[in-house]
């Protein structure tokens, strides 16, 4: 994404995925906000993050609203939780009208049921397994050749 | 009717007892083996192992012919999935979840559950109402806040007491519905008159909250 234009991003979780795309996304100029429930998590945070940092749990209403996800063009939910991702994700797009929601959703059968109901859900199990498959398909044979 | 509850050892062993003594037919989900087993043990309900937000064990658990989804573990986020999967995926037809966060009733009835319910606001409810000495307390809202009843005690300062109701010019859209006197309930009607210590359950618009209220105790 080149910031072309610069977009306001809150994350929802500040582990090795939420920590990654926070460092990322404010090099390349945009506004963030991360929440995490553990202060701790903040010190994954490069010196070039120029964002917000919020201490406390996302479930609780006052704390979305304390990260302004009202204002958000973007909000990632990518806690450790997937019913938490799911949650953050919902209330940010049906309530507080955030115009782009990506949730992190381990359970491919839970990731299902909400792409029905409009919440994007990136599931890591579905796209690792996938991208393993697509290497195991693509090996080179031997020469004895049979693999498949 | 089959309930289903997603509920930690204790909480999901009274609720499933209340029911199953009234008839009911109760399947609990618990995500502890061992409480499981002691909840086998103790009830006439079915007992299923492992996470209530699950499809796949809310198949098991007969989430299919289930009438009612009741939610009540410790965490707001895991008893919205376990409804709204009930609802979405298995089509039960009543949900209700337990939530910690007041704000969470709200926002949880936006986002499809049929009744969610704050034990702290519950809790918090209840002890103002038990140990205040105020002269308003608000019992409870209606219809998401579009409907306020309310319990207002007369003083002896009070403009009112000592006239009937039909003297006194409540503003519109307002009702009193009851006034309890000396522990008694009555029903009022135009000519009874309001004494000091009546307790007026009033039932308003929120509009009209503020000038019934003054109408009534004469505070600015």
């Amino acid at each position: 994404m080149p910031a072309s234009r610069s977009y306001f991003v809150v994350i929802i979780g500040c582990g090795r995925m939420g920590s990654y795309l926070a460092n990322r996304l404010s090099r390349e100029g945009h506004s963030l906000v991360v929440v995490d429930i553990d202060s701790a998590t903040f010190e994954a945070l490069s010196a070039e993050f120029s964002g917000f940092q919020v201490e406390g749990d996302a479930t609780e209403f006052a704390v979305l609203k304390q990260a302004k996800v009202d204002k958000a063009d973007l909000v990632i939910a990518a806690t450790e939780e997937d019913n938490v991702n799911l949650m953050v994700a919902q209330i940010a797009k049906k309530i507080f009208n955030v115009p782009r929601v990506m949730a992190r959703v381990f359970d491919p059968k839970r990731a299902e049921v909400y792409r029905d109901f409009g919440i994007q859900g990136i599931c890591p199990t579905v796209m690792a397994g996938e991208a393993l498959l697509d290497l195991f398909t693509h090996l080179p044979t031997n020469a004895g050749g049979d693999q498949r | 009717m089959h309930i289903l509850i997603v509920a930690g050892e204790k909480l999901g062993y009274f609720l499933a007892r209340t029911f199953v003594s009234k008839g009911h037919k109760v399947t609990i989900i618990n995500r502890n083996r061992q409480q499981c087993s002691r909840l086998a043990r103790r009830l006439k309900a079915t007992i299923v192992y492992g996470d209530g937000s699950d499809v796949q064990i809310m198949q098991e658990a007969g989430a299919g012919s289930a009438d009612a989804v009741l939610a009540a573990t410790v965490n707001d986020q895991d008893n919205l999935i376990i409804c709204q999967l009930a609802s979405f995926r298995f089509n039960v037809p009543r949900t209700l979840a337990l939530v910690n966060d007041p704000d969470n009733e709200e926002i949880f009835r936006q986002l499809d559950i049929t009744t969610a319910l704050s034990t702290t606001r519950l809790i918090a409810g209840l002890i103002e109402q038990k140990t205040s000495f105020d002269e308003i307390i608000n019992l409870f809202p209606i219809g998401a806040g579009k409907l306020n009843v309310t319990e207002v005690a007369l003083t002896e300062t009070s403009p009112v007491v000592g006239r009937t109701l039909r003297d006194i010019a409540l503003p519109e859209n307002s009702l009193i519905a009851s006034i309890m006197r000396g522990g008694e309930p009555i029903v009022p009607r135009g000519p009874t008159t309001l004494l000091a210590g009546d307790r007026l359950i009033l039932v308003t618009l929120p509009e009209n909250y503020g000038p019934v209220l003054r109408e009534l105790t004469g505070e600015k």
